[in-house]
């Protein structure tokens, strides 16, 4: 279906304080820079972000972390940010930490329907403290529940008119896997092109998963 | 040679042709300068790259590719990127013939942590517990002490990364094999006496009667 294309200002008025949000990224590459950005002028509050990692404190979800948008982190990785350190170490952040496959897994399974993963990762750590672990053919496995979202900010390279997406090199990395895991997926695009200038075999989001197109910059 | 050096070329004797080789964050990144020429080991990047050599000539830069410590790099020819899902997948599916990962401690069962020391520092775990659940072998590069205090321990105080016993640990001083019996000196570096090593280490070696020199190079 045809989307009309929305600023990223109007998009950040569609999140909510408090709302549960996944954003694309690796250490801020494939991120949705402009998206972050309007949350932040938005002055959004309270809110939980789920990704790979907080970046560095200028950079990516970071810059959400430094302006004081975010009450808690669902990621694999902090210690490219100081000040999500520090924050967590005065109890004014919460910080879940994942393994990254695990949470790339946790991520897919809520999009695809699945009831959870059972995966070795973590297994004999505090990774496990709480969760079930069942043994398969003598191996051992966490069971790891679906994690959801209300939004998801992702970054592609191009967009059609649909939300086909594609992806560029190493800035594929979450994008692809949150845009099914979501109520509602906003996307920045680098590119917008006609419906039909990506070829099918070339989509690697489909676009009756993106609720949102963020328009060109102006 | 400094101490990294040693390691790196050391664990670079590892390395077979046709490998699917991960490098951790910070030391282990510095064994790629030393694949032999003509070998062909592919590197995979955790953040969704297979075949990359760092960094770009300069003013060719692209930001959309980068490695899993963030610095920018190049891709070969031959290259495929993919999404996290599928990076995991390659990982803890058992694609990977070796993982090189830093550790904070290793204990006497070969066990590894290198995510947090509580109360002062957690950076997290990021790929280093589906690296260690799923790569075929897992190599500690690290040095051999840390301020003083031994790195290889009896047993970890600090949070495993998992349970799974490492394959070889490979420091400036030796290379050590943990096995069924315990941890078993299998080299020492250039230099290095096998008194020097013991005195090095929180944990019991089992010390062979002779004790070969560290190779650093190919024959």
């Amino acid at each position: 279906m045809r989307k009309s294309a929305i600023t990223a200002e109007a998009a950040a008025q569609l999140v909510p304080d408090g709302a549960r949000v996944m954003i694309g990224g690796f250490l801020g590459v494939g991120s949705p820079d402009r998206l972050i950005d309007a949350l932040v002028a938005r002055g959004a509050r309270a809110l939980t972000i789920i990704g790979n990692d907080t970046a560095y404190p200028t950079v990516g979800v970071g810059r959400l972390i430094e302006a004081g948008c975010v009450a808690r982190v669902e990621v694999s990785h902090i210690g490219t940010n100081p000040t999500t350190q520090r924050l967590m170490s005065a109890g004014a952040i919460d910080v879940e930490l994942i393994p990254q496959g695990t949470l790339a897994e946790r991520i897919r399974a809520a999009g695809s329907g699945l009831g959870g993963v059972l995966t070795p990762t973590g297994v004999g750590t505090v990774v496990a403290q709480d969760k079930q672990v069942i043994e398969i053919d003598g191996a051992s496995f966490l069971i790891e529940k679906p994690l959801r979202a209300d939004f998801a900010l992702l970054r592609a390279h191009e967009a059609d008119y649909y939300g086909n997406l594609t992806y560029r090199l190493t800035a594929a990395n979450f994008n692809p896997v949150m845009a099914f895991a979501a109520d509602c997926v906003i996307v920045e695009p680098d590119e917008i092109v006609p419906v039909g200038v990506i070829p099918p075999d070339a989509v690697r989001t489909p676009g009756v998963l993106v609720t949102h197109i963020v328009g060109r910059a102006r | 040679m400094d101490a990294k050096e040693i390691i790196a070329r050391r664990v670079a004797l590892e390395l077979r042709d046709g490998m699917l080789v991960n490098l951790g964050i910070g030391l282990p990144t510095l064994v790629a300068r030393f694949i032999p020429p003509g070998m062909s080991v592919a590197m995979q990047s955790e953040n969704g790259l297979i075949g990359f050599s760092a960094p770009p000539p300069e003013g060719m830069e692209n930001r959309d590719l980068i490695d899993a410590s963030g610095g920018l790099i190049m891709s070969l020819p031959g290259a495929a990127s993919f999404d996290s899902a599928t990076s995991f997948a390659l990982i803890r599916g058992g694609h990977v013939d070796m993982a090189v990962l830093g550790a904070l401690q290793i204990d006497a069962a070969g066990r590894l942590a290198s995510w947090m020391i509580p109360g002062k520092f957690t950076p997290g775990m990021g790929g280093a517990m589906d690296l260690v659940a799923g790569a075929k072998r897992v190599i500690i590069a690290m040095q051999h002490v840390a301020k003083g205090e031994p790195k290889i321990v009896e047993s970890l105080t600090l949070p495993p990364t998992a349970t799974r016993r490492v394959s070889l640990i490979v420091t400036e001083l030796a290379v050590i094999e943990p096995t069924d019996e315990g941890l078993a000196l299998r080299e020492r570096a250039p230099g290095v006496s096998v008194a020097d090593i013991v005195a090095s280490t929180g944990a019991r070696l089992i010390v062979p009667e002779v004790t070969p020199e560290m190779p650093l190079c190919r024959d």
